[in-house]
């Protein structure tokens, strides 16, 4: 058996599981963001009294916060009446961040676990060799209830990354570059195991970058061997027992690809498909309107640093705006004390409260129509930033600031760095 | 299980929830608000033109993107017969399953419909009749677990019978 499948054996209480099975797995946390007041409702329309574990289930503030309606201030609180009512252990209000920065820093996240919340992007957390997978409301609702949920169990595709990315290229490129080789559907109700010399030197932020846009090809879950840095980063943050298992050397996957980065150029995703990809030589260099940097993919310290390595003592092109999200609080402090925020504003950025920003269009730097946008999230649907007038260009972190240098979507290894 | 009989809306491959649904309507909970932006960013007409009990015919991938229940929500609120396409993505074909909305994954479904075409779907026998080319389509039966859900009208009917006998 492949270790995804150890994980959901042992939560459905099963020896081994096969391809295709549908399995009750019991769900080791559970996370419900502040889109999702549905779930609330759907748990008391189905009997739902007390939730299965006070321990086990939190609410994470990010995608209004701090609420910019009256609707979505409305959705708040509702929400915090219920967590206390409900007396659940973890709760991220508005002074946390995103989803998936804010519960790995808080230790409930660790190998071999299954997570789940009502988030497409929780696949993120197979940067841990966690089992992470979203689901909508109404799931949720029923996790609340009984604590378990059903999957079926998924066909593994093994995506093996090796060689060193050159300088000024990102992890960013290089899930991007996979995901124009591989499409927008090629794990559809599938597992992506990444491996390969390239994951196994990875650090947790870039781990996370990968696993992040797995699901931009409809990945169910993604998985990483834990390396040793993210031994390091779990155990400094849970005194949770956990155990890391093992793939069997005679697991079959279901599919195969095998990618050397070694000689990768920075990608972009042009508008409006995230496989949509090319190299930044064949990009058209379109004048930018907005550069973003933020998001549960573009916006942790290594992110915010290669963009304040790029802008240090430089302006920002005065056409052109830069929109700066850390993903935590705890981010935004390690960037303060590192300067990078200092850096950035002085360059002409924006700040604004973590969370998850402008990426899914609900504030903080929504696009007008005609608008183009260079953003280091995750998403270039038409619409999903904004306007359905606006384009948006997928790219690294490095990118997006280059773009706001210049004002045009160039290749920012063409940049001078900024002075120290 | 009945079977479902509607017209024809036919789309593309990689329909996103963006555009059946656009995230900047989130925070309405209105069934009928919801309903009112049905597949806005793909086609802002449909809803003027849709009556319920039309179905949405599609390529690869429908519902790929955000986890967001909204997608499934307008569609059913909007009255949609039956979604029929080639490939789904997963967590919209759970929601749309937990929802009660007849579903079917059937391969060769674009290349068989035209916009407007009168389909029934029989979702006991895994498949599509197009009324009128007069061809039967053959797409995927679903799991026992998810008829079991469509045949009580959704997750929360099932559900409820569970909580109750927990007590």
């Amino acid at each position: 058996m492949h270790a995804i499948e150890k994980i959901l054996a042992r939560a459905s209480g099963k020896d081994t599981v096969t391809t295709g099975e549908i399995v009750k797995a019991k769900v080791d946390f559970a996370e419900v963001n502040d889109l999702y007041l549905q779930t609330i409702y759907s748990f008391y329309e189905m009997g739902g009294k007390k939730v299965w574990d006070k321990d086990k289930l939190c609410f994470v503030f990010d995608h209004y916060a701090p609420a910019p309606t009256i609707k979505s201030a409305q959705i708040h609180k509702e929400m915090r009446q219920f967590v206390q009512e409900q007396g659940l252990t973890h709760h991220f209000d508005i002074n946390t961040g995103v989803c998936h920065q804010v519960m790995p820093e808080a230790g409930v996240v660790w190998p071999g676990m299954i997570l789940v919340a009502t988030d497409s992007h929780t696949t993120t957390h197979g940067a841990f060799g966690a089992f992470g997978t979203g689901v909508g409301a109404t799931d949720m609702a029923t996790i609340m209830i009984s604590g378990e949920l059903w999957f079926r169990v998924p066909e593994i595709i093994k995506i093996e990354i090796n060689g060193q990315l050159p300088e000024g290229v990102m992890a960013k490129d290089v899930i991007l570059y996979i995901l124009g080789k591989l499409g927008a559907d090629a794990a559809v109700y599938k597992a992506i195991e990444f491996c390969g010399s390239y994951v196994e030197s990875l650090g947790v932020a870039e781990r996370m970058v990968i696993c992040n846009m797995a699901v931009e090809m409809g990945a169910k879950t993604a998985y990483m061997v834990p390396n040793q840095q993210v031994l390091e980063y779990v155990k400094a943050r849970t005194n949770r027992p956990f155990d890391i298992l093992e793939t069997d050397p005679d697991f079959k996957y279901a599919e195969s690809y095998i990618f050397d980065i070694s000689q990768l150029s920075p990608q972009v995703a042009v508008p409006h498909s995230v496989d949509n990809v090319v190299p930044i030589e064949e990009a058209p260099s379109v004048k930018v309107d907005q550069a973003f940097i933020g998001a549960c993919t573009g916006g942790r310290v290594e992110d915010i640093k290669a963009a304040a390595d790029l802008l240090r003592g430089k302006k920002i092109h005065p056409h052109t705006r830069l929109v700066v999200i850390p993903a935590s609080n705890e981010v935004f402090l390690e960037a303060n004390k590192l300067g990078y925020v200092e850096d950035l504003i002085k360059a002409g950025a924006t700040f604004s409260t973590p969370g998850c920003g402008p990426c899914l269009g609900a504030h903080e730097g929504v696009l007008a129509s005609g608008e183009v946008c260079v953003t280091a999230s995750n998403r270039n649907f038409p619409g999903r930033m904004g306007s359905t007038g606006a384009s948006v260009y997928l790219a690294s972190p490095a990118t997006a600031a280059a773009a706001a240098l210049t004002g045009h979507l160039v290749d920012p290894r063409t940049i001078n760095k900024g002075v120290e | 299980m009945h079977n479902v009989t509607g017209k024809a809306f036919v789309f593309g491959h990689n329909i996103d929830t963006d555009q059946i649904y656009p995230g900047r309507y989130l925070e309405l909970v209105d069934p009928q608000e919801i309903a009112s932006h049905c597949m806005e960013g793909a086609d802002p007409t449909l809803v003027q033109r849709f009556t319920p009990g039309d179905i949405i015919v599609a390529g690869r991938n429908f519902g790929c993107g955000s986890s967001r229940e909204h997608a499934a929500i307008t569609l059913l609120h909007a009255g949609v017969g039956a979604v029929v396409a080639e490939s789904f993505a997963r967590i919209f074909y759970r929601n749309a399953i937990n929802l009660g909305i007849t579903l079917l994954v059937c391969p060769e479904i674009t290349k068989e419909v035209n916009e407007g075409d009168i389909l029934e779907v029989n979702l006991g026998e895994g498949l599509v009749i197009n009324k009128t080319t007069g061809k039967t389509i053959k797409g995927e039966k679903l799991s026992d677990y998810a008829l079991e859900i469509l045949a009580h009208g959704g997750i929360k009917p099932l559900f409820r019978k569970i909580t109750a006998q927990m007590e």
